[in-house]
């Protein structure tokens, strides 16, 4: 599937959107560490749980759970919620 | 690092060697490269624009791998490594980590990393790393992988010492000050804010509280591990028997064996007080010893008292100390520097160099008779260390 990922990620991945498998979210994410390594720490922490400013959309829509189901051909949106100063 | 005997601390020839800078900030971290005098500063940075950086520490050991300590607001926390002094960085393969937690237990996350310290001089690779919440992690390859030290982290006692992630500072619960004693790798000491001062005699394996007569805030009981709150830390690496502590209720030194911390700052002038983030001790001469006052009345500002900024020193283990403020700013200067933001390199005459909450770099090339600004407009400086080049 396609992932977009944002841009404070982007030192993992290069600009364009790139490419990652799984049945789930937990699984795609799995799959990215692999080729990107590091980058599923940067966003879930060592419990599991998704960092406060992460936010994952699948074709548009907001989910929260890591074991959602994933299919072939669905996008994938790694969204931060910018903010600070 | 040099063991000198404590009673012939003596005085070498200053090392040939450049000093580097390491300025970790709040938006990112900076080199300053020094010439042989200490004169002149050559910047190398941003790098890591945007993280925060807490910590960047140069190996003792090869003297060109550095560690840096970072996160940004919105990404989870990692480790950098860089063996080429910066020109290149690689991101630790397992940054430090709690383990996971059973199911249903909650579980902890390491918000970021606050301190590294490399290793005993006699273990190559070997790195420890304190976090927020309260963590002690140690890396034997470098930095590259962390596995948690479970004889502190998991502990229960210790678990009820170190609280939950809103005690501690407003940045959260800090594990700080890690100290390895430069004549036994097994030998250990952390502080954390808040929960007391502790010691390993076997590399972390068990723990056992260093609080006796330290003070805590209010009328609360000092013999409650938790109400401690040690600011910074150090050993003396010319006798590795004396520490001396910055805590938010004073200044203090242990000689050990005794385990009786003694109250030295009652001895600074009464208008500045001994309230102060760090400490810097004399890389030969364990009599000597420089704080960094902070206004701790009322509200705490913690700015330097009155807007008058000063380093003070003692040369004799704290039954007197002197004012050393020539070239700092003397009004006006509503700065703090923070307990990492302090630091001194071993040449003769000992240069110190301060970094400040305004992103002011400040150097003494003279133990802090005569103080220059080395870099203004800096972000808000976390941490400053110095790495000795051969």
């Amino acid at each position: 599937m396609r992932v977009v990922v944002p841009s404070p990620l982007r030192s993992y991945t290069g600009p364009r959107p790139v490419e990652a498998e799984g049945a789930t979210l937990a699984s795609a994410l799995a799959d990215l560490d692999r080729r990107y390594p590091g980058i599923r720490f940067r966003m879930i922490d060592e419990q599991d749980r998704v960092r406060p400013h992460i936010r994952f959309f699948v074709n548009g829509e907001q989910v929260f759970d890591l074991d959602v189901p994933l299919h072939p051909g669905d996008e994938l949106q790694i969204v931060q919620a910018l903010s600070g100063g | 690092m040099p063991v000198q005997d404590s009673r012939t601390p003596g005085r070498r020839k200053s090392s040939p060697g450049r000093v580097v800078l390491l300025v970790a900030t709040r938006k990112g971290a900076w080199l300053f490269h020094g010439d042989g005098a200490r004169r002149t500063w050559r910047v190398d940075g941003p790098h890591f624009l945007g993280h925060v950086v807490n910590h960047v520490v140069l190996d003792p050991r090869d003297r060109r791998t550095l560690l840096a300590a970072a996160k940004t607001g919105h990404l989870g926390p990692t480790v950098f490594r860089s063996s080429d002094l910066g020109r290149s960085w690689n991101e630790a393969r397992r940054p430090p980590a709690f383990p996971k937690a059973a199911q249903g237990a909650p579980g902890r996350a390491v918000d970021h990393t606050f301190w590294l310290t490399p290793g005993h001089a006699s273990e190559p690779g070997t790195w420890y790393a304190g976090t927020s919440p309260h963590g002690l992690f140690r890396s034997s390859d470098g930095g590259e992988t962390w596995d948690p030290v479970p004889g502190l982290n998991d502990d229960p006692t210790y678990r009820a010492w170190m609280g939950g992630p809103q005690d501690g500072t407003p940045d959260g619960p800090k594990l700080h000050s890690i100290v390895v004693d430069p004549r036994d790798a097994a030998r250990l000491y952390v502080g954390m804010s808040s929960g007391g001062v502790h010691q390993s005699r076997d590399r972390g394996a068990t723990w056992s509280p260093l609080v006796k007569g330290l003070q805590v805030v209010e009328d609360l009981d000092p013999s409650n591990v938790t109400f401690h709150d040690p600011h910074c830390v150090r050993l003396c690496p010319s006798n590795p028997d004396r520490l001396y502590q910055q805590n938010h209720c004073g200044i203090y030194r242990l000689d050990l064996p005794s385990e009786t911390w003694v109250r030295i700052g009652r001895n600074m002038p009464k208008r500045v007080g001994d309230i102060g983030f760090p400490l810097v001790v004399h890389p030969r001469d364990p009599d000597t010893a420089w704080v960094f006052p902070m206004d701790g009345t009322s509200v705490w500002p913690r700015t330097s008292p009155g807007g008058k900024a000063a380093a003070y020193v003692t040369h004799d283990a704290g039954r007197t100390w002197r004012r050393l403020d020539r070239g700092l700013p003397q009004e006006q200067a509503w700065w703090t520097v923070k307990r990492q933001a302090m630091t001194g390199d071993s040449r003769e005459p000992v240069g110190l160099y301060v970094g400040t909450t305004s992103g002011e770099l400040w150097a003494s090339r003279d133990e802090g008779e005569r103080w220059s600004c080395v870099a203004r407009h800096l972000p808000e400086i976390y941490a400053l260390e110095i790495g000795e080049r051969a």
